[in-house]
């Protein structure tokens, strides 16, 4: 029974490009190749494209350089809320570029002029990452598993007789693999529907007591973070799945810091999200002081974090002072994860006390004129790409449950008033705004590029490979790091407050310099 | 139709656009563009021509009013300019213009004002001139259409 073999036709691309010739040729090609395309000129269009239809993609194409958005920024929220695989484009090949595009996450990176031939073959990186995802979830927990169930992928996927075209028959592919790793998984459920994990507020809370009581340990894996949770209808592929979200977003912010710091001039004293945690810890050890995420949101024009309906602040005074926002030009970051529960792990909390004439906070700027309800909107737009989600495939394909909204994301007596991000945008930002922003990136960014580039480079890397590793390998939470996080220039003493495993092996603390670099580059979300 | 009059008209045109490719005016990339053109879209490549022209007329007229003042010249929008330039002309094949992009980038890098205003001056003339022979080449095109003939593809090796 030979296989029809596997069939490219229908992928549905997204397009990226601010240059209209390419767009019209790309997308031309594109369809000569018998994919479904969609273009977009702007970064910000295209994040909402994404998340206006979750599951309408199934692979990105970007270029690099665009006007309102740096190409790369664009590259990790996809990766990040997304998980679908970004291909970037650029006329530069410069290795410095490419090496940023793969630390991002690029799962390639194509010179323009784009030669039909490689065109073609896009699609493999679509198949490659999901073959990847479920070799992830069962490598941590199953030891047989990983060759079966890959086995199973490839010999069902690449079409055991049938033509497995991405149109057609993904859906009943993922609903037979979400079948069959369920039953490996967890044999006495009888249900042939998994439910769907909502990662409320309380249950990321439980989830970073866990990770930060098993501490210096350097082995907080799934497992282990399970067993603490002492959550009886959660799995260890649901911790999993969502360690290695949180992992991911913790990396980009200790960059990000990073990129602040290295520009600028002030220490802060901490600004790693572990060290949120370990001040939150000495307050109230494994209490609430974890949350205040809500709190982020709501200083946009506020110096002092008060304590927000969704949070209870153990130590409001201690949490951070938001400056209020010098410099117009973070208009809109976007935290890499969108959990409400993650934004309370914020180093935001604490740097600003260093940061004082630096905006810091993305949100602070983000949602200046909307103070609460931009989180409840951040979380709805991003809660599914935080929720339990190996075993959900990137398309429509419910299975035991109404797909994630707002509501089931946030516990009721989280939720706040309601906003999507796109009804946050126009309201929230100005246009003068965003012409101060963009003035101020091309002033700035290249200069700031120019400085920290290598350093920045070099710590990316072997963060993302530690990270890749350890993930693979199932059960080290933070494997080896050595992280090169060159630029130490943190005070020592706030460090030793941090448990080892929070460090990532990393001393480097962010300075301000680079938080201003970051507000520079800023980010618009639409 | 007249195959006579088809005939020259094609061998004109294979003429006109292998000397095209030879003076440096188009690259391979020009090729490829041809090739994507179809029935469903007949006008691929003049339409795609003409996107980039009304791209470089734009762009370099910006580069224009920030080089302008000597005292305070915008060297990044220059250079944004610059690096979009080099871009669309490789969209298109346009080789010249790309070259004299390269050349732009380095009094860029340099913040050589007055280098940057003669490769400006330079790529202005380069994608004027290319428009120029683009338009006669589809000019060439449509008398072979309208005298009922097919436009010859040319591959150039």
């Amino acid at each position: 029974m030979e296989k029809g073999g596997f069939s490219p036709v229908g992928l549905r691309v997204l397009v990226v490009d601010d240059d209209p010739t390419w767009l019209k040729i790309l997308e031309k090609m594109l369809k000569k190749c018998s994919y479904e395309v969609t273009t977009c000129g702007l970064a910000r269009e295209a994040l909402r494209l994404l998340r206006e239809r979750k599951d309408g993609y199934d692979i990105v194409i970007s270029d690099v350089n665009m006007p309102d958005m740096d190409g790369f920024k664009l590259l990790e929220h996809v990766g990040l809320e997304l998980d679908l695989p970004v291909i970037m484009m650029s006329v530069d090949g410069e290795t410095s570029r490419v090496m940023k595009g793969v630390q991002h996450g690029a799962c390639d990176y194509l010179l323009k002029p784009i030669r039909m031939k490689e065109l073609k073959i896009i699609w493999q990186h679509v198949l490659r990452k999901k073959l990847q995802e479920v070799r992830d979830i069962e490598g941590c927990g199953y030891e047989g598993g990983t060759d079966w169930i890959t086995r199973y992928d490839e010999a069902h996927f690449l079409g055991g007789g049938e033509d497995v075209s991405f149109c057609k028959k993904r859906k009943d592919f993922d609903f037979e693999k979400k079948l069959l790793l369920q039953d490996e998984s967890d044999p006495s459920s009888s249900s042939s529907k998994k439910a769907r994990v909502v990662w409320s507020f309380e249950l990321h809370q439980k989830f970073v007591n866990a990770v930060n009581q098993i501490g210096c340990d350097h082995k907080a894996g799934p497992k282990k973070i399970l067993d603490l949770m002492n959550v009886p209808w959660l799995t260890r592929e649901n911790v999993a799945s969502h360690l290695q979200k949180y992992r991911l977003y913790l990396s980009r912010l200790e960059k990000e810091k990073e990129l602040k710091c290295y520009s600028g001039g002030v220490k802060s004293i901490d600004s790693s999200p572990k060290d949120a945690e370990v001040n939150s810890g000495h307050q109230s050890p494994g209490k609430s002081s974890f949350v205040f995420s809500g709190g982020i949101f709501q200083k946009a024009t506020e110096t002092d974090p008060k304590p927000l309906a969704s949070a209870s602040l153990s130590d409001p005074n201690t949490d951070v002072i938001m400056p209020p926002k010098t410099k117009k030009t973070r208009i809109g970051f976007d935290p890499p994860i969108s959990s409400p529960a993650f934004d309370s792990l914020l180093p935001w909390n604490d740097v600003p006390e260093v940061l004082e004439s630096k905006p810091v906070l993305y949100e602070n700027s983000f949602l200046q004129q909307q103070p609460l309800p931009s989180q409840s909107s951040y979380v709805a737009n991003s809660a599914p790409a935080i929720m339990e989600e190996e075993m959900k495939p990137p398309y429509e394909t419910p299975v035991g449950g109404s797909s994630v909204n707002i509501d089931e994301f946030l516990m009721p007596q989280d939720k706040i008033p309601t906003v999507t991000i796109q009804d946050l945008d126009p309201s929230a930002l100005s246009s003068m705004k965003l012409q101060e922003f963009s003035s101020n990136v091309t002033n700035n960014t290249e200069a700031i590029l120019r400085s920290w580039e290598l350093p920045e480079s070099n710590h990316s890397a072997s963060l993302d490979t530690d990270l890749d590793l350890s993930w693979l390998q199932g059960e080290r939470f933070l494997a080896n790091t050595g992280l090169q996080f060159q630029d130490y220039s943190s005070s020592p003493s706030f460090l030793s407050e941090l448990p080892p495993h929070l460090w990532y092996g990393n001393e480097r603390l962010p300075d301000p310099d680079e938080y201003s670099f970051m507000v520079d580059q800023g980010l618009f979300i639409s | 139709m007249n195959t006579i009059v088809v005939g020259q008209l094609q061998r004109q045109f294979q003429d006109y656009i292998v000397s095209l490719y030879q003076q440096g005016y188009l690259d391979n990339q020009f090729t490829e563009l041809r090739k994507l053109q179809d029935e469903g879209s007949p006008d691929f490549v003049a339409e795609v021509v003409s996107l980039f022209f009304d791209d470089c007329a734009k762009v370099i007229n910006d580069m224009s009013t920030s080089l302008e003042r000597p005292d305070h010249v915008d060297f990044k929008q220059v250079d944004s300019g610059v690096h979009q330039l080099k871009g669309s002309s490789s969209s298109v094949g346009a080789r010249r213009v790309k070259n004299v992009c390269i050349a732009f980038k380095e009094c860029c890098d340099v913040q050589n004002r007055e280098g940057c205003l003669r490769c400006l001056q330079q790529v202005d003339y380069e994608y004027k001139m290319l428009k120029t022979k683009l338009q006669d080449l589809f000019n060439l095109e449509q008398q072979i259409l309208q005298a009922g003939g097919t436009i010859p593809q040319v591959s150039m090796n």
